[in-house]
């Protein structure tokens, strides 16, 4: 049962992000994207993970890529209009480069099947308790550190996307 | 029961069609999705990893890689609209000279 | 009966529940009370008391012709009443409708998932309601559209924020994520309302701001947008926005209750694991839902619009303080032992 569940999570993950590297059009991209982080979580929860799906779902897709769609609608970018005929080699190139890596990627993680022991999921594996424990002992300096970082994001951010001097200002600039 | 390492060459094989879309396309935002999209295998692979050796310290990495995520987000983002403000275009062909 | 089949039969009975019978009911509920409010009658021409207005509606819906936009984004523009009902559908499996049950020997949470995260399914859930005005919105290819969905989708992030504060304050003398927890905290101890009083406004102010309801619903106003992120829509369609929108309603409400109100428990009453206490339990928790809409329908003919900026101000300088230092005390009087 969970074989079949994680079949279909898994050829709809490739799929879908296969649509967000291919696909022309940054809005499909990111809602594409959006099914993926989807996917994700429910491959976390098969894992035994289900706190950290959750967190996924809240946080990555219900936050970070509704960011995404804002500045794409905000900057309304269209779809890309390449020529078939430019960049060949390089996709060429990065095509084979890419699938020698995952090639020798997924040869090397396939030998850690049978190697470690692989006990069925206990209720304290998975426990949100656990997680928090070593979180606030062993990894505190680094989770103050995260708050810092995000506090200094958000003003980074705030100071970058604002406009200098009154709207229109960039059209004064052009006619320049 | 599902063996882990089918998960760990998922995330694999995930983090290679990042790395195609990172390498090929020309949509700033779109390059940045395919990062984020490696991002998110990497995190696939540190629960398989947390599964596999019983050790729940690769949750604990996923969780900070999710915030660290998140605040790349904001800035790159930010970024693609300071740059889109002066040049009016996110092809990242055409913005590729420091300064003329 | 395996755990599976279980939970199906408990999550197919309430949205049966919810998507059959509260959004009509609802529907009728909202038109007469508005119409008390307003000082004239209402629908009381179908049926007794007008209360086969809401299948006339439904059945008018049905018939009406099935537009979609030439220069619209045919697969965003679809996919946009679809994604409303996403939260609808999904958030309730966390809230405990009714004491537990004993079947076939063994007790029964009356959960759909009795998962360890239980909160935070639901505020990960309804994070994704934003999706389905954002869609909405740009698939229209329409300008009243667009400004709607975007001031939408930037009202509900932000008081989402709030929500989700107010929400770990109540989970902090709880120690536990699950809903079930927290009736029983509720149950040993006072009702959450009277305990966390700032954080009870707080949750109530936020629950208007992310049903977009009243007076916080410029995204939808009519005298200002059209009909906001809804205004290409039409028939069925439209239909399935407010069926969410309702739907949406009902399940925060019942979030409200069983955080701040009790769930279906009642002060001084223990209930034994049969059936007719469960349903006593039920009824309960469907009592305090009912009193919440008829607050929201009340609010709503009470109030004056918020402007937009009056909006952001309101729930990023005013609300998300006043949650955070909720929840600052909270956490005080956690450590010093008094909760």
């Amino acid at each position: 049962m969970s074989i079949a569940v994680f079949a279909i999570f898994a050829v709809l993950t490739l799929a879908f992000a296969i649509v967000v590297v291919a696909h022309p059009d940054p809005v499909k991209s990111t809602m594409s994207m959006v099914v993926v982080l989807f996917c994700l979580a429910v491959h976390f929860v098969l894992l035994g993970a289900p706190f950290v799906a959750t967190l996924q779902v809240l946080l990555y897709t219900g936050a970070i890529l509704v960011l995404f769609l804002f500045v794409i609608m905000l900057l309304n970018l269209q779809r890309e209009h390449v020529p078939a005929t430019q960049g060949v080699t390089q996709r060429w190139v990065a095509l084979l480069g890419a699938s020698f890596f995952a090639g020798f990627l997924g040869m090397l993680l396939w030998q850690a099947q049978g190697s470690a022991l692989e006990e069925p999921l206990t209720e304290g594996f998975t426990s949100i308790r656990g997680l928090a424990e070593i979180l606030f002992t062993d990894y505190l300096l680094p989770f103050e550190m995260v708050g810092l970082l995000l506090l200094v994001a958000v003003v980074a951010a705030a100071m970058l996307a604002r406009q200098l001097g009154p709207p229109g200002d960039t059209a004064e600039e052009e006619r320049r | 029961m599902i063996p882990t390492s089918w998960f760990l060459v998922l995330a694999a094989m995930l983090f290679a069609i990042g790395t195609i879309g990172a390498l090929t396309r020309r949509n700033g935002i779109t390059i940045f999705l395919s990062i984020e999209l490696m991002l998110n295998s990497v995190n696939l692979l540190f629960v398989g990893y947390s599964r596999l050796l019983g050790d729940p310290t690769g949750r604990v990495m996923v969780f900070f890689v999710l915030a660290v995520a998140a605040a790349e987000a904001a800035i790159g983002l930010a970024l693609f609209i300071a740059i889109y403000r002066h040049r009016h275009t996110i092809d990242l062909d055409r913005i590729n000279l420091l300064r003329w | 009966m395996s755990t599976e089949v279980l939970a199906l039969a408990k999550y197919l009975v309430v949205v049966a529940v919810l998507l059959g019978l509260v959004t009509p009911l609802m529907v009728w509920v909202e038109r007469r009370g508005m119409a008390l409010i307003q000082d004239r009658r209402g629908p009381n021409r179908v049926g007794p008391l007008g209360l086969l207005q809401s299948l006339a509606d439904g059945l008018k819906f049905i018939f009406k012709e099935d537009i979609i936009p030439a220069s619209a984004d045919k697969l965003m523009y679809l996919l946009g009443p679809v994604l409303a009902l996403v939260p609808a559908l999904t958030t309730f499996v966390v809230i405990p409708f009714a004491p537990p049950v004993e079947i076939d020997g063994s007790l029964v949470e009356m959960v759909v998932v009795p998962g360890e995260a239980g909160v935070l399914v639901f505020l990960a859930m309804a994070s994704l309601g934003v999706y389905a005005l954002v869609t909405a919105g740009y698939g229209s290819n329409n300008k009243y559209s667009s400004m709607g969905s975007v001031r939408a989708a930037a009202q509900l992030i932000s008081y989402e924020l709030a929500l989700a504060l107010a929400v770990l304050a109540v989970l902090l003398p709880v120690g536990s994520f699950e809903l079930a927890s927290v009736i029983e905290y509720q149950r040993s101890h006072f009702w959450n309302a009277l305990l966390q009083l700032p954080g009870f406004f707080v949750f109530l102010v936020a629950m208007f701001a992310e049903t977009n309801r009243l007076p916080f619903d410029l995204p939808e106003a009519e005298s200002e947008l059209v009909a906001g992120y809804a205004t290409e829509y039409g028939s069925m369609k439209f239909a399935l926005f407010f069926m969410g929108e309702y739907a949406n309603m009902a399940i925060l409400s019942g979030l409200m209750a069983t955080l701040y109100l009790g769930g279906w428990s009642l002060p001084g009453w223990s209930p034994e694991p049969v059936w007719i206490d469960a349903l006593l339990g039920a009824g309960v928790l469907a009592a305090k839902i009912a009193l919440m809409m008829c607050v929201f329908v009340w609010v709503r003919f009470s109030f004056p619009r918020f402007r937009y900026d009056q909006l952001m101000r309101l729930g990023w300088k005013f609300l998300l303080p006043l949650a955070l230092v909720n929840l600052l005390v909270v956490s005080a009087l956690v450590v010093w032992g008094i909760y």
